[in-house]
């Protein structure tokens, strides 16, 4: 068994005695491609919180490649290789297009570097690559704050790949869009699981049965269960919390 | 036209450089220069506020302590100032005798000129690196910054035996290459260099809002966390442009100072510094035209209104305010970028009423044009 890229073990989290996430355990290895379901409230947007730095867990350890990544900034996540997707898409509304993914690209992130420097060649195809593959090319000189929410998040998913993070955290990519763009969405994520290890968490089960992964199922802060689909949407835990049944 | 525009500028700027100092009477030319002054102290906050986001009340600690820097330095250089122990005569009333340790670097011209921008820049660090890196935003760090305001003003007010506290420093009656401030030829000299450094203020804004640090800026504005997300920290970036921006109103104050005759802590008051985010607002924020056609519309306009109704001003300036705010809320120069000018034609039936809807065969025209933050 390989060494797991991205490990969570133990991680509490309280917002003033409310505890969001409770001793929850989760690895990911290296190229894996895995989703998160939970209703609402099971702690899956805190779940990412913790990992990217922006919430402090109680106790607990979040490692990346070995090394602890609790009380590093979010910045300082980032640049390690692990990129985020918000739940809404988040974009500089008032940059053009390839704008916002040239600051996702840039390598360099330094004030001064920014000032003196170009954005080097290979970033900037990168960023063309992106723009014909997510189909905005088109619309490179157009203000994002102008685009469809659905533009959006092909854009916000675009800057998180423009980034090229080793891990990839994808809170709700496809909500808000339309069933075509949501087949498209799942392909891009299949395409990139491999070179990159995905974390998905998504609402719309068509779209976690199209991305065929192992399915970690959240509940009020635990990990309820794993495995797949089907497995998952079995047991009799999972239809509890999600119906609400009383168990008998 | 595409030419005229390329031209505007230095059609501006020679106009303003050659012809205005003829066609002016002093007491004009002087009530432009300090307009021209001023404008700088309003790109310092478009940089800060209309490109970054960060609504600062409190510029005029930047720019007072400029012009307090400026006023030291020709107080001690003026043997007419001096009182019995070579020190300014004002220290008398006090019953000071020994020169505060802090007026002896203005015994230097060349200390001063670097001061002048040094101290605003140095205390503009500190006070951002410190806010930035609590990260402190949105409305907090506009009350933070009018605190730090209130804390300078009333250090000032109080230190007779420093700086002459509330009477604040007197330059008109000082001499700088041996004639005296106040004179109408200096004034004409002092006016003609702010014509220089206004668009020199200018380029330093452009330099910093153009290209990807603009960008990073602008970002910061929109979405400062998702930034952060993308590998980003955001403190320097915000802490370079709050430096900047007070190094601007330090040399604005040293400039406005020269030409009004006084640096007193009044430049200090919440007032000032709120006037000075209006001049922004009624110009335009976002874009580098707007907070000079602001500063030296909203400063001309208060000179009329105060010599034919005195009292009327700050009536004036708050309507005008409101009108801005409601009616048109990019500024006046970005409500002309935006069609309002054509709009308000086709309002009263003179101009052809634009379609709605853009026609099919037209090219996509990206929604950024016209707008300063967009560059082509």
């Amino acid at each position: 068994m390989t060494t797991p890229l991205l490990e969570i073990n133990d991680v509490s989290v309280s917002f003033d005695g409310f505890f969001a996430l409770t001793d929850l355990s989760l690895s990911l290895y290296p190229g894996e491609l895995r989703s998160v379901i939970g209703p609402n409230g099971a702690g899956k947007t805190t779940f990412l919180d913790v990992i990217t730095g922006k919430v402090k867990p109680l106790k607990g350890t979040v490692k990346y490649l070995g090394d602890s990544l609790v009380g590093l900034s979010e910045h300082q996540i980032s640049r390690r290789g692990i990129g985020r997707k918000f739940q809404t898409p988040r974009v500089f509304e008032n940059l053009d297009v390839i704008r916002n993914l040239e600051l996702a690209a840039s390598p360099a992130k330094g004030p001064f570097a920014l000032l003196s420097q170009a954005i080097p060649p290979s970033a900037r195809d990168n960023v063309h690559r992106l723009l014909d593959y997510v189909g905005l090319a088109p619309y490179a000189r157009v203000q994002a704050g102008s685009l469809s929410h659905g533009q959006k998040q092909w854009l916000a998913i675009a800057m998180l790949v423009a980034q090229s993070p080793q891990v990839l955290l994808l809170d709700e990519p496809v909500a808000g869009l339309t069933d075509e763009e949501t087949v498209r969405t799942a392909e891009l994520i299949k395409s990139l699981a491999g070179d990159h290890t995905v974390l998905v968490i998504e609402h719309d089960m068509e779209f976690i049965r199209d991305l065929n992964a192992p399915v970690t199922v959240l509940h009020q802060g635990r990990v309820l269960t794993e495995g797949s689909l089907d497995d998952v949407q079995k047991d009799p835990r999972v239809i509890e919390v999600y119906l609400g049944q009383s168990q008998d | 036209m595409k030419l005229f525009r390329r031209l505007l500028p230095w059609i501006l700027l020679a106009f303003a450089f050659f012809i205005l100092p003829v066609i002016l009477d002093d007491f004009r030319l002087n009530l432009f220069g300090r307009y021209f002054s001023l404008a700088i102290t309003a790109l310092a906050i478009d940089l800060i506020w209309g490109y970054t986001g960060l609504l600062s009340l409190g510029q005029g600690i930047f720019f007072s302590l400029g012009g307090y820097a400026a006023a030291m330095y020709l107080m001690l250089n003026t043997k007419s100032e001096a009182g019995g122990n070579g020190i300014p005569k004002f220290f008398e009333n006090y019953g000071v005798d020994q020169l505060p340790f802090f007026w002896q670097p203005f015994w230097s011209p060349i200390s001063t000129l670097i001061l002048i921008w040094l101290i605003p820049a140095v205390v503009a660090g500190l006070v951002g690196y410190l806010i930035f890196r609590n990260r402190i935003k949105g409305v907090y760090f506009s009350i933070i910054t009018q605190a730090a305001l209130m804390v300078f003003y009333h250090f000032f007010n109080g230190q007779q035996k420093l700086i002459n506290g509330t009477n604040g420093l007197k330059t008109s009656t000082t001499e700088l290459f041996g004639m005296l401030v106040g004179s109408a030829d200096m004034q004409g000299w002092l006016y003609r260099l702010t014509v220089l450094l206004l668009p020199l203020a200018f380029l330093v804004c452009r330099y910093f809002t153009s290209g990807r640090f603009g960008d990073a800026l602008i970002a910061i504005r929109d979405d400062e966390t998702r930034l952060r997300f993308t590998g980003y920290n955001t403190v320097p970036f915000k802490t370079i442009v709050f430096i900047v921006a007070g190094i601007l109103c330090g040399i604005s104050g040293a400039l406005y100072t020269v030409q009004s005759g006084i640096v007193s802590p009044q430049y200090m008051s919440i007032a000032m510094s709120i006037e000075m985010v209006i001049w922004v607002a009624v110009g335009g924020r976002g874009s580098l035209v707007g907070p000079i056609i602001g500063a030296v519309l909203v400063n001309y306009l208060r000179s009329l209104v105060s010599e034919a109704l005195p009292e009327m001003w700050l009536f004036v300036q708050g309507a005008l305010f409101i009108f801005v705010v409601v009616l048109m809320p990019d500024g006046i120069y970005g409500w002309f970028t935006k069609g309002g000018f054509s709009k308000l034609l086709a309002a009263f039936g003179i101009a052809p009423k634009t379609p709605i809807y853009p026609r099919l065969d037209r090219e996509v025209v990206p929604v950024s044009e016209g707008r300063a933050i967009s560059k082509d």
